[in-house]
């Protein structure tokens, strides 16, 4: 459990685009949740520009994103972008779901600090968040 | 003879001889969590067996709904397809009727699902990506074109915009020439599964009810041979939930379509025999096998005792099946094939009337052709070379598949009497109490996992390390453009003053509580107004969803 002196990771955890799939992140969420984390889990059917909102209104450290549709080369790096456009780099991006491995090198590229795909534990995302915020 | 043990025998054996090897660590419950007995006996049985299981074709149907089952007929290979554009996607339908596939399936893209055309800022990027995009009339006789629709059953997953979708394929059959009372089929039209585990929506709970009895009703008039409803456990089973939810909330749903189609002065007779159900097929056997013997039976005896049904025809329970994405893993990819197979054979055992297998690499992508061929085969195995299509209900009487088979039917009730508690299954789901029971049994299966309790091959046992080594179907994203071109072009060309027109008659008859909506959306379908057109013209009247998310 985190040290009680210390701040509380803030995450939100995002549904982009149009899939309904939320059974990932709503385990996610609550993972990390249990983990000590504070967690802001924004429901289905984001925008990327309602998911950048909702990382400045929250002043998240992390946001998860989870994306089972097949759009996320579309609308991860339209987050990416929008966040530096508003001049946030120390919030940790990770994204979940089916992601094919050339995908992933791409979406690293764009900034994106880690991919879990079908099947990581919810244990390897707590631990990644935690020591990628803290670092 | 009957070989029931004499009382006292099962505790003797279990002390003299069961007990003295001690048992492996293993957690003997099913994957629902689901304890289970070393050993099943007579005793086991229901009192009265022949009462609880019938025959088949007879009341309550739990041996199967047809007599013959498949002596006479083996059950309809329907594989769900649909991606890109509708071209390419009549492309694959009709690869699939080449190569044996007796039904179509068809799957629509996430914008078509929410009721977005696809030049609708939000359907950036998710345009033909998950299923084929249909925006329009047009797109609908482009996917069926030289598929003669008059001699395939076609199945569309859709629902919230189901009546549009179904408008839109009446009128593409109308203009091959196939009147609509010779359309066969199915379309999903599932809208409280949608709020429960899909999210899929484009009203509120209430008009979304009140459309999809708006269907039912037209269609018990001008549709005989189709299915204007597939009461789909798939999704919910998927979203996370046990056997027993997947069970108690689908027949719930169902029970409660009926009770909105009879409280609007339809005969039950006059449209139940047209409801179908979709259930998943996980990869626990014996308590997928139970779950369909019980459906079976629940269905039957609520339609007959609560809503008094008369036709033999409304009792039964028919049912597509689909193996369960949610079992297979990206990791050893191939494993998937083993696992498809077995949950087939499960749905078959069951008595399913059609069934999709699931392709080895869609924990990874949309299928390629290749792994879709490798899924249909799996099928005609079972079917043709491993004999279990030459009994009915083989697992009828066996101790342990009766006794498991009654316990999911006690849990379901059990389910029936909280739901009932809440004021109905609408009001439970606007409650959201089903959408909490699935994200709790969710994360109780993903805890179960991760500390080692249940073992899933290839992911925390016998694991390898490097496992993406697949060919992946790609979507080409010039897909896009050009779709987003195509509802373009439909707009630009089209009598805009009748299309205007037909959407605000549209909007007229929204706001009159009693009008059937059915003819309007054909009449909008034919004055070619897009599918987005008409879900705003009816938000404009409704409103829109919003969830508040439970994890």
């Amino acid at each position: 459990m985190s040290n009680s002196s210390e701040k509380k990771i803030r995450v939100v955890v995002a549904k982009p685009g149009l899939d309904g799939h939320d059974r990932g992140a709503k385990i996610i969420a609550r993972a990390l949740r249990d983990a000590g984390m504070e967690v802001i889990y924004t429901g289905l059917h984001q925008t990327p520009e309602q998911i950048v909102e909702t990382v400045i209104q929250e002043d998240a450290d992390a946001v998860g994103l989870s994306i089972l549709s097949g759009a996320h080369m579309t609308l991860v790096p339209r987050i990416m972008e929008l966040l530096k456009a508003q001049g946030i780099d120390d919030v940790v991006v990770t994204v979940g779901g089916t992601i094919p491995d050339d995908d992933v090198q791409e979406l690293k590229t764009l900034g994106v600090a880690e991919v879990f795909t079908p099947g990581a534990p919810t244990q390897q995302a707590i631990d990644f968040i935690r020591s990628a915020v803290r670092a | 003879m009957a070989i029931r043990p004499i009382p006292g025998e099962i505790e003797r054996w279990t002390h003299e001889r069961f007990e003295r090897a001690p048992e492996r660590d293993a957690p003997f419950s099913t994957i629902s969590g689901e304890p289970i007995k070393p050993l099943y006996t007579e005793g086991d049985l229901p009192e009265d067996l022949e009462a609880a299981i019938g025959l088949p074709g007879e009341f309550p149907y739990t041996r199967g709904v047809y007599p013959s089952m498949y002596r006479g007929r083996l059950w309809t290979m329907r594989q769900f397809a649909g991606f890109g554009t509708a071209e390419e996607t009549n492309k694959r339908f009709r690869y699939l009727l080449d190569h044996g596939q007796t039904g179509l399936s068809t799957a629509f893209d996430m914008p078509s699902l929410m009721g977005h055309d696809s030049d609708h800022p939000r359907s950036l990027g998710e345009v033909g990506r998950e299923g084929v995009a249909v925006d329009t009339l047009q797109d609908m006789e482009a996917l069926f074109a030289r598929i003669p629709l008059d001699e395939v059953s076609v199945s569309m997953t859709i629902n919230a915009p189901a009546p549009i979708m179904l408008a839109f394929y009446v009128v593409a059959a109308e203009r091959q020439g196939v009147a609509s009372d010779r359309l066969a089929g199915t379309i999903q039209t599932d809208i409280l599964k949608e709020y429960i585990a899909q999210k899929e929506w484009c009203f509120p709970v209430d008009p979304a009810m009140r459309l999809v009895t708006d269907m039912i009703e037209w269609c018990s008039e001008h549709m005989p041979r189709w299915h204007p409803i597939s009461i789909s456990g798939y999704h919910i089973r998927e979203a996370g939930s046990t056997a027993a939810q997947e069970l108690a909330f689908t027949l719930k749903d169902g029970l409660t379509y009926v009770e909105h189609a009879v409280a609007r002065g339809l005969d039950v007779d006059a449209f139940a025999p047209r409801l179908s159900f979709f259930f998943n097929a996980h990869i626990d056997f014996f308590e997928e096998i139970a779950k369909y013997r019980a459906a079976r039976r629940i269905w039957a005896r609520e339609v007959r005792d609560t809503f008094g049904a008369r036709d033999e025809r409304s009792l039964l329970m028919r049912f597509h099946t689909q193996t369960a994405g949610v079992s297979l893993t990206a990791q050893q990819p191939l494993n998937n094939v083993v696992r498809t197979a077995i949950e087939a054979l499960a749905g078959v055992l069951g008595g399913t009337q059609s069934l999709h297998t699931n392709s080895f690499d869609e924990a990874l992508a949309l299928p390629t052709e290749e792994a879709v061929r490798l899924a249909l085969r799996t099928q005609q195995i079972i079917a043709e070379e491993t004999g279990v299509a030459n009994t009915i209900d083989p697992l009828g009487g066996s101790y342990f598949v009766e006794a498991l088979t009654d316990r999911l039917e006690e849990q379901a009730y059990e389910y029936f009497a909280k739901i009932d508690e809440l004021g109905g299954m609408v009001e439970a789901v606007k409650r959201g109490f089903p959408q909490r029971e699935i994200a709790d049994a969710a994360f109780r299966y993903q805890q179960e996992v991760e500390s080692g309790m249940r073992k899933v091959v290839g992911v925390n046992a016998y694991a390898e390390g490097d496992d993406h080594q697949t060919a992946l179907l790609r979507i080409d994203p010039a897909f896009e453009s050009h779709q987003v071109d195509q509802v373009r072009e439909v707009r630009a060309r089209r009598d805009q003053v009748a299309a205007d027109a037909a959407l605000a008659a549209l909007e007229a008859a929204a706001r009159e509580p009693d009008r059937n909506l059915m003819p309007l959306l054909l009449d909008a379908t034919r004055a070619e107004a897009t599918e987005g057109e008409m879900v705003q013209t009816l938000q404009r009247v409704f409103g829109t969803y919003r969830e508040v998310p439970v994890f």
